[in-house]
């Protein structure tokens, strides 16, 4: 009998079982469960005509709005109401009001919610996010939700696991987005349905939690279950650091795949050989080199999301923003992800460069990503966003065409105000750390000028 | 188990949750509500084409994108009757079977499908058929546990059920065959 992946070895703890396999359905105990205000007003709904009085356990839910925030109308205000009042009325502490939380993706690892170990399940696709942490983590919709809510437990069809080695060391300007997007056209958009990516290999020590969280969050556009990265070093210094900031210090397993463990495929990525990428509309899967793309001209960059919001990336952008303008022609956007990482990028002037640049700075919520408000494209306009999806009509009038990029290809495209690499603006790329203590060995890059802005410390450690 | 036959709209891969129902429109709850945009970003005539008991026939990977269940509830609520694809991309998959929207799986489906042919879905046998272009196709069978969700009426039955049987739902693995809801503990 081979061992056992960590995916395999998460959900086994899960479902009380010593052994888990691929294909088998377990029920399992769920340690953390999020809504927000899309899906948990429909998941509440449920969850009140069963007619169960109290949810499983407050402590281990949140509650996070996100999607339709600060209300954009009536509607949308109704939602709000309704996670709200539901949050009181069953003393549910992790409800993350406007202008203390952000985007619930983002804002559950920097909350010290999500950690390793855990089985959490999200009513939202990007609840694979998660898993960068080391967690077995899945979106799902709302009944989904709701039976969780009313029993803590959820049922699951164990996936296969597939492998991801990532070797050699990321060139200039190659972010996480640059790897699972490069990831994604490899494997197709359904490459990895019903399947758990797990990421693994030496280039990983180079990458910090931000662009983890990225390489994870994107597990969705393969058709994925879930995606994991296991725990090491950067994991558990990010999540030491973030039980520090937030004085929660909940319990979490660090587990590993078994040398022996079974994956239905492997695949070697070199990313030294990578550069910038982008996907083309309409599929994330279109993705190529930023050098081959046509250069197209943009009226939108939008720079937010779950995908790249993080402080990492709003420094990559500012860095390639510092003292330049955008493109007359550009509407540019920068939305942080979350409360703190708004708090952090303006102690450190990133809000002033963008607001400098011609952006406007709002304030955390999804906002354009998803074409709800904020931002929503106009018949046959072109976006070129960092967030994970450019599916027709996704950001607005189905004739629109969103680009989906890292943080600098999308700065570099708003001062050219057209598909553009950010080593066209003679920009030295930002120096990168490495994420891992040890990680320099063997070309190690000098303390190069601009290298505050690029420092890749861990999220908000 | 049912025989469902009706008029087909036909789609390729990948009909993602955002053209089923635009986020626009998620401030909605409501099934009715939501069925007047079905479709919309794909297929803007569908909500005044479509008739109760018609099916879906689509491509690889439908149902992709975002958690949102009011893509399987705007189709429900347009009256249709089952949804017949080369395969489901897995949140959607959940989330037709937890409100009851009847899917099935059945690679090469659409071969030679247009919109306006005549389906007949035996899902107790587990075949399609193109009444139209007369080929038959054979569906994928379901989990049986997910099979048990499904007779129950969808997730919250289930749940209900099972929380009246034994006032909570026990972690374990589901044996294989038959799909009763004693699960494996150890
Ligand atoms: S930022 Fe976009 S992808 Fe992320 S949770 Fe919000 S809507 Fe979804």
């Amino acid at each position: 009998m081979s061992g056992l992946t960590i995916t395999e070895k998460i959900l086994a703890r899960a479902a009380g079982a010593d052994v888990v396999r691929p294909g088998e359905i377990v029920m399992a105990r769920v340690d953390l469960a999020m809504g927000n205000d899309v899906t948990a007003p429909v998941a509440i709904a449920r969850f009140r005509e069963l007619g169960v009085e109290r949810v499983w356990d407050p402590s281990k839910v949140a509650l996070v709005p996100s999607h339709f925030v600060p209300a954009k109308d009536i509607a949308s205000a109704r939602l709000g109401m309704t996670m709200r009042e539901f949050a009181r009325e069953q003393g549910i502490e992790h409800y993350f009001e406007l202008g203390r939380g952000g985007i619930e993706h983002i804002l559950l690892p920097e909350q010290a919610l999500a950690l390793p170990g855990m089985v959490i399940i999200g009513a939202d696709s990007h609840s694979c996010t998660y898993g960068a942490v080391g967690a077995f983590s899945t979106g799902v919709g709302s009944t989904d939700l709701a039976a969780v809510l009313a029993t803590g437990k959820i049922w699951l069809r164990v996936p296969d696991s597939v492998k991801f080695v990532y070797e050699g060391r990321p060139g200039p300007w190659v972010v996480g987005k640059d790897l699972i997007l490069h990831v994604i056209s490899q494997v197709g958009d359904d490459g990895c349905a019903y399947q758990a990516m797990e990421h693994t290999g030496p280039a990983l020590r180079y990458l910090s939690m931000d662009s983890r969280f990225t390489l994870t969050n994107m597990a969705i556009e393969a058709g994925a279950k879930s995606g994991i990265i296991p725990p090491d070093e950067v994991t558990l210094a990010y999540v030491r650091s973030r039980q520090e900031a937030t004085g929660r210090h909940l319990p979490f397993d660090v587990l590993a795949s078994d040398p022996d463990a079974h994956y239905a495929a492997e695949h070697v990525i070199d990313v030294s050989a990578l550069e910038p990428q982008v996907s083309l509309p309409s599929l994330p899967s279109l993705a190529q080199p930023v050098s081959t793309a046509e250069r197209v001209r943009v009226d939108q960059v939008f720079i937010g999301s779950c995908t790249n919001a993080k402080l990492e990336d709003l420094r990559m952008a500012a860095h390639v923003l510092r003292g330049r303008r955008a493109d007359p022609r550009v509407r540019l956007m920068v939305i942080p992800a979350t409360q703190e990482i708004w708090l952090r990028a303006n102690e450190e002037g990133l809000l002033q460069v963008f607001a400098e640049a011609g952006a406007t700075v709002s304030t955390p919520t999804c906002g354009a990503c998803l074409g709800g408000h904020m931002g929503v494209l106009g018949p046959g306009e072109v976006c070129v966003s960092t967030s994970n999806r450019n599916y027709v009509g996704r950001m607005g009038h189905p004739s629109a065409r969103v680009y989906l990029v890292n943080p600098a290809v999308a700065a570099a495209t708003a001062v050219l105000g057209r598909l553009a690499h950010p080593d066209e603006l003679g920009v030295e790329p930002p120096v990168l750390e490495p994420a891992a203590v040890g990680a320099s060995e063997g070309g190690a890059q000098g303390d190069g000028a601009g290298g505050a802005d690029a420092r890749t410390g861990g999220g908000g450690a | 188990m049912s025989v469902l036959e009706g008029t087909a709209h036909v789609y390729g891969p990948n009909v993602d949750t955002d053209v089923i129902i635009p986020a626009r429109y998620l401030t909605s709850t409501e099934a009715e509500e939501l069925a007047q945009h079905c479709m919309e970003g794909i297929d803007p005539e569908f909500v005044s084409r479509v008739r109760p008991g018609d099916l879906i026939v689509a491509g690889r990977n439908f149902g992709s994108g975002s958690s949102r269940e009011h893509a399987a509830l705007a189709i429900k609520g347009s009256g249709v009757a089952c949804v017949v694809a080369e395969s489901f991309a897995r949140i959607f998959f959940r989330n037709a079977i937890n409100v009851g929207l009847p899917i099935v799986e059945c690679p090469g489906v659409t071969e030679g499908a247009q919109t306006g042919d005549r389906f007949r879905v035996d899902l107790g046998a587990g075949s399609v058929e193109n009444v139209t272009k007369g080929r038959t196709f054979r569906a994928t069978p379901l989990p049986p546990f997910v099979q048990e969700i499904l007779d129950a009426g969808g997730l919250m039955p289930w749940v209900a059920r099972q929380l009246a049987r034994e006032r909570e739902v026990r972690v374990g693995v589901a044996p294989e065959e038959p799909a009763q809801a004693d699960w494996r503990l150890d």
